[in-house]
C-alpha cells in the first residue's frame, strides 16, 4: 500500500525544537505561475540588513559590532541586557524557564537565576495581575504570554489595571512604568483559529497601553529595549512567523529606538502604504512590481509603536503623495486601518487624490485551510496600489 | 472593583427592606433566612461560615500535615485485581476487549499520525500515549445522551462513543468531510451525534461552560420530567486547572448544584512545566474540597479503576437533584506535548522510559486479558495488524478529498452572512477573476465557484 510505504518508513528524529506549533506543512502553498504570490526570500530582502554596513547605514543603530541575529535571539539579547544591567528585571511567564516555546528565553533562567527567570503556572490573568503587582512595587516585569490569542484571560488586568493605573493613582505618583507583556502573534500558515491572531486592535482602543510591533531582529531589540526602559505598561507584540525566518545583522551593544515613532523604511512620492509586523515584507514584494508595472514611486511607513501612534509622519508622507493605503494582517474591521484612514481624511483631506484604502483580514476567523485567502496577500496589495494611481 | 461591588449590593439590601417594610407583614421574605450569631454560642454563626468552633488554640492549618489523598485501583500494574471484591462484574469479557483494542485504535492512530505530520501531510498533531485509559475507561461509563466537553488530549473519548476513523482522518486532513469545515487544527474533533463539544485549543474555558451546559440539562429535566436525566462530563488537564475558568467553574458548579463530572487528567506537565511549578497542594483533587465538591483520584493507568470512579461519580452527579463531582486521574505523560514540541528538552529519556515500561494503560489491561485467557501474542499481533490497515485506508481515503467550498471562509460566522460578509465575498472574487494565477483553488470543492452562493445551501 501506497501510503503504508511512506508513513511507516523510519523518520529522521524530531527536528530543531521549533516551539509549540512550528511544522512542516503549511497549508499555503503558492501557485506555480504566480509572479505576485511568491513566499518572501527573507535571505535576501531589502528589508533586513543583510551586511553591516547596511545596518551601520542607518543611523538610528549604534556604530557597534553586529552579529546576524534572527528575531528570537534578538529578542533573547535583549532581555539578557534588560537583566544584566537592571537587578529590577524579571522576566517569567508559561515555559519560560527552560527558553520558552519560540527559545526567546532559552538560557536566561541559567545565567540569570530562578528568582528572576522563571515559570508560571498556567494562568494568563494570573501573569499579567502578578506583572502589575510586581511593577507597582518597583520592579521591571517582563511578562510572557505564550500566544497572543490566549491573553484574553488578562484582558482585565490589562485595560483595566494596567492601562488605568497611573490615572487612577493620580497624585500618588503610582504608576506600572517597567512592566511589558510580551506575546507572539499573528499568522504562521497552519495556527488556525487559536495559534494566529493578531489582537492589537483590542489593545490600540486602550488609552495608557502602549501597543508595540516589531517588523524584523535589528528592529526587534532597540523597540524592546526601549519598551523596558519605558515608564509606562506596553504590549509587545512578535510576529511569530518572523521569529526564524527573520535574520539580519543587530547591533552587539544595546540601543533604544524610539516609541511612539514611525520610520518611512522606503521613500517614494506617488502613494504611501502604512503597515507595520509582518506584512511590510508583503508590501514590500508588492510595491516592487507596482513601482515597475506603474512607473510609479511608493513610500514605505513602519509604524513600529500602534499606539499612540505616529500621526506626523504619516500626514506628512500623505501631504507628499497624496495617496494612502494602510495593510495590517488583522480583521479590517474596526482595525488600526480605520483609524489611520480616519486621521489622514481629517489631516489631509485636501491634498488626498483617491479614498485611502484599507487592507486586512477579512472580517472572519482564520480557519487553517482558508489562512491564504484570508489575510492581505502580494496581489491585494498589489491590486490596491493599482486601484488608487488609477482612481 | 470588590468593594465597588459590595456598595451595590448593599444599596439593594436596603431598597430591597424599605420595599418589604413598606408591603407589611404580609410580605413573605423568602429569599434569604435570617443567619444570626447567638449569644453565648461556642460556634460562628454567620453567613460564610455557619458551623466553626471557636476556639483558644493558634492553629494554622498546614497543608503538608494533612494525608495526600489516596489514589483508588482496582488493578496493579502487573494486571493483577488488588481486591477481589472490586473485580468489574457488570461487564463482559467482549466489552472488555473491545476496550483494549480501542486503546490499542487510539495508540497506533498516534504512532502513524505522528510520522505523518513529521512527514509534512498534516500541520499538526496531539498524542495522548499514556493516558489512554482515562479516555476510554471514563468514557464507557457514560451514558450516549451525556455531553461531554473535552480539552484536546482525548482521543479515547472519541473512539470509545463512536467517532469513526473515517471521522478522525477527515477532521486531520482538514477536509470537506470534516464537521468543522477544514477551519480548526488537528485533532480539533467535534460532534453534535456523539454528543462531544468541538474542542477549543484555549484552555480551560470549556470547564465553566460545563456548569452551564450542566445546569441546562438539570432545569430541562425540572421543566419535563419524561426527559432521561443526564449529566455533563468535562475533561481538561492539571496545567489549565490553574487557569481562573477552573476555579470560576467549580464554583458555580457547586451553587447551582450542576450534574457534571470534572474529570483532570494528571499528567504531570503542562508543555515543560512540571506540576512543583504549576501547583503546590495536594494535586488537583484537593481543590474540590475547598469548593465543597465530592472529590476521588483515581489510577488513570487503571482502566477498570477508572470506569467504576466514572460510573459512580455520574450515579453521584444525578442524585437529589444533581451535584458536581470531581475526578483527578493519574497518569504520566509519556508522550511530547504535541508535534511541535521535544520534550527530552526538559525532562530525562531515562526518566520517559522508565515510566512507559513500568506502567501504562494497554499493558495493564492486556496482562489482566492474558491472565483471564482472553488474550494471547497471535491475537494481538493480529489485532494490531488489522487496526493499522483500517487506519491507513481511512487515512488514503480522507487525503485525497478536496477541502471545503472558499465561501466556508465566511459562513457561520453569524447565523447568516452579515451585509458586510457579502462585499468582502465578492471583492475575493474579483481578486480569484483578475488574478487567476495568482491563486491555486483546485483543492477547494467547486474551485473559484466555491465561494458563490451554493445552490441548495
Amino acid at each position: 500500500m501506497r501510503v503504508s510505504a511512506q508513513i511507516l518508513r523510519h523518520f529522521a528524529p524530531i527536528p530543531e525544537y521549533a516551539g509549540q506549533l512550528v511544522c512542516l506543512r503549511s497549508y499555503s502553498t503558492h501557485p506555480p505561475k504566480a509572479r505576485l504570490n511568491v513566499p518572501i526570500d527573507y535571505g535576501s530582502h531589502s528589508l533586513l540588513h543583510h551586511s553591516p554596513s547596511s545596518l551601520q547605514a542607518n543611523p538610528a543603530f549604534p556604530k557597534s559590532n553586529s552579529t546576524r541575529q534572527n528575531l528570537f535571539q534578538a529578542i533573547n539579547s535583549a532581555l539578557a541586557h534588560a537583566l544584566r544591567v537592571d537587578e529590577r528585571t524579571l522576566v517569567f511567564g508559561e515555559d519560560v524557564a527552560f527558553g520558552g516555546v519560540f527559545r526567546c528565553s532559552m538560557n536566561l533562567a541559567k545565567d540569570f537565576g530562578s528568582e528572576r527567570v522563571f515559570n508560571t503556572p498556567l494562568s494568563e490573568q494570573g501573569i499579567v495581575g502578578f506583572a502589575i503587582g510586581c511593577a507597582a512595587q518597583g520592579m521591571k516585569p517582563i511578562a510572557e504570554i505564550q500566544f497572543a490569542d490566549y491573553v484574553y484571560p488578562a484582558f482585565d488586568q490589562l485595560v483595566n489595571e494596567a492601562a488605568k493605573w497611573r490615572y487612577r493613582e493620580g497624585a500618588t505618583g503610582g504608576n506600572i512604568g517597567g512592566m511589558v507583556v510580551r506575546m507572539p502573534c499573528g499568522s504562521v500558515g497552519h495556527g488556525a483559529l487559536y495559534h494566529s491572531q493578531s489582537p492589537e486592535s483590542l489593545f490600540t482602543h486602550i488609552p495608557g497601553l502602549r501597543v508595540v510591533m516589531p517588523r524584523s531582529p535589528a528592529q526587534a531589540k532597540g523597540l524592546l529595549l526601549a519598551s523596558i526602559a519605558c515608564n509606562d505598561p506596553v504590549v509587545f507584540l512578535e510576529p511569530k512567523v518572523l521569529y526564524r525566518a527573520a535574520v539580519e545583522q543587530v547591533p552587539m551593544e544595546a540601543y533604544e529606538l524610539p516609541l511612539s515613532r514611525a520610520e518611512v523604511v522606503k521613500q517614494g512620492k506617488d502613494v504611501t502604504i502604512v503597515s507595520y509586523g509582518q506584512p511590510l515584507f508583503l508590501c514590500s514584494s508588492a510595491i516592487a512590481a507596482a513601482e515597475k508595472d506603474f512607473d510609479i514611486s511608493i513610500e514605505l511607513i513602519d509604524l513600529r509603536t500602534l499606539y499612540p501612534w505616529d500621526r506626523e509622519t504619516v500626514l506628512q508622507s500623505v501631504q507628499k503623495t497624496s495617496r494612502a493605503i494602510v495593510v495590517h494582517e488583522s480583521m479590517v474591521n474596526a482595525g488600526l486601518g480605520a483609524e489611520v484612514a480616519a486621521t489622514i481624511q481629517e489631516g489631509a483631506f485636501l491634498r488626498l487624490e483617491a479614498p485611502v484604502q484599507r487592507l486586512g483580514g477579512w472580517a472572519t476567523h482564520m480557519g487553517l485551510v482558508f489562512e491564504r485567502f484570508n489575510i492581505p496577500d502580494i496581489t491585494r496589495i498589489y491590486d490596491a496600489i493599482k486601484r488608487t494611481v488609477e482612481y | 472593583m470588590m468593594s465597588l461591588r459590595c456598595l451595590r449590593a448593599t444599596a439593594l439590601f436596603r431598597n430591597r427592606s424599605r420595599i418589604s417594610a413598606a408591603r407589611g407583614a404580609g410580605f413573605k421574605q423568602a429569599r434569604w433566612s435570617s443567619v444570626s450569631q447567638r449569644p453565648g454560642s461556642d460556634h460562628v454563626h454567620f453567613p460564610g461560615a455557619v458551623n466553626s468552633k471557636f476556639t483558644t488554640d493558634l492553629a494554622f492549618e498546614h497543608p503538608s500535615t494533612h494525608p495526600a489523598m489516596p489514589t483508588y485501583r482496582v488493578m496493579s500494574s502487573d494486571g493483577i485485581i488488588v481486591d477481589e471484591s472490586r473485580k468489574p462484574s457488570d461487564i463482559s469479557n467482549e466489552e472488555i476487549v473491545t476496550w483494549y483494542k480501542n486503546m490499542l485504535t487510539v495508540n497506533i492512530m498516534d504512532l502513524i499520525m505522528f510520522d505523518a505530520q513529521r512527514q509534512g501531510r498534516l500541520s499538526f498533531y496531539m498524542v495522548s500515549a499514556g493516558e489512554e485509559g482515562i479516555a476510554i475507561g471514563s468514557a464507557s461509563a457514560l451514558a450516549p445522551e451525556d455531553v461531554i466537553f473535552c480539552q484536546y488530549r482525548e482521543t479515547g473519548v472519541f473512539q470509545q462513543r463512536g467517532f469513526t476513523l473515517s471521522n478522525f482522518m477527515n477532521q486531520l486532513f482538514a477536509n470537506s468531510k470534516d464537521n468543522g469545515k477544514g477551519r480548526n487544527m488537528p485533532v480539533h474533533y467535534g460532534s453534535s451525534k456523539l454528543n462531544i463539544h468541538t474542542i477549543s485549543s484555549t484552555l480551560a474555558t470549556q470547564i465553566p461552560q460545563a456548569a452551564g451546559a450542566a445546569y441546562a440539562l438539570k432545569i430541562q429535566t425540572l421543566q419535563n420530567p419524561n426527559v432521561t436525566p443526564r449529566i455533563v462530563a468535562c475533561y481538561f488537564g492539571e496545567g489549565a486547572a490553574s487557569e481562573g475558568d477552573f476555579h470560576a467553574a467549580l464554583n458555580i458548579a457547586a451553587t447551582r448544584s450542576c450534574p457534571v463530572v470534572f474529570i483532570c487528567r494528571n499528567n504531570g506537565f503542562a508543555i515543560s512545566t512540571p506540576t512543583l511549578e504549576q501547583y503546590r497542594g495536594d494535586g488537583i483533587a484537593s481543590r474540590g474540597i475547598g469548593y465543597g465538591i465530592d472529590t476521588i483520584r483515581v489510577d488513570g493507568n487503571d482502566i477498570f479503576a477508572v470506569r467504576e470512579v466514572t460510573k459512580e461519580a455520574r450515579r453521584m452527579a444525578l442524585e437529589g437533584g444533581g451535584k458536581p463531582i470531581l475526578i483527578e486521574a493519574m497518569s504520566y505523560r509519556v508522550s511530547h506535548h504535541s508535534t511541535s514540541d521535544d520534550s527530552f528538552a526538559y525532562r530525562a529519556k531515562v526518566e520517559v522510559e522508565d515510566w512507559k515500561r513500568r506502567d501504562n494503560p494497554i499493558t495493564r489491561l492486556r496482562k489482566w486479558m492474558e491472565h483471564q485467557g482472553l488474550w494471547h501474542e497471535e491475537m494481538e499481533k493480529e489485532a494490531r495488524s488489522q487496526i493499522r490497515k483500517d487506519l491507513l485506508k481511512a487515512f488514503a481515503q480522507a487525503e485525497k478529498e478536496k477541502k471545503s467550498p472558499l465561501r466556508d471562509i465566511f459562513t457561520d460566522v453569524y447565523e447568516d452572512l452579515s451585509e458586510e460578509s457579502k462585499g468582502q465575498i465578492k471583492e475575493l472574487g474579483r481578486l480569484l477573476d483578475e488574478y487567476p494565477a495568482e491563486y491555486d483553488v483546485s483543492e477547494f470543492e467547486g474551485g473559484r465557484n466555491g465561494l458563490d452562493e451554493l445552490p441548495g445551501k
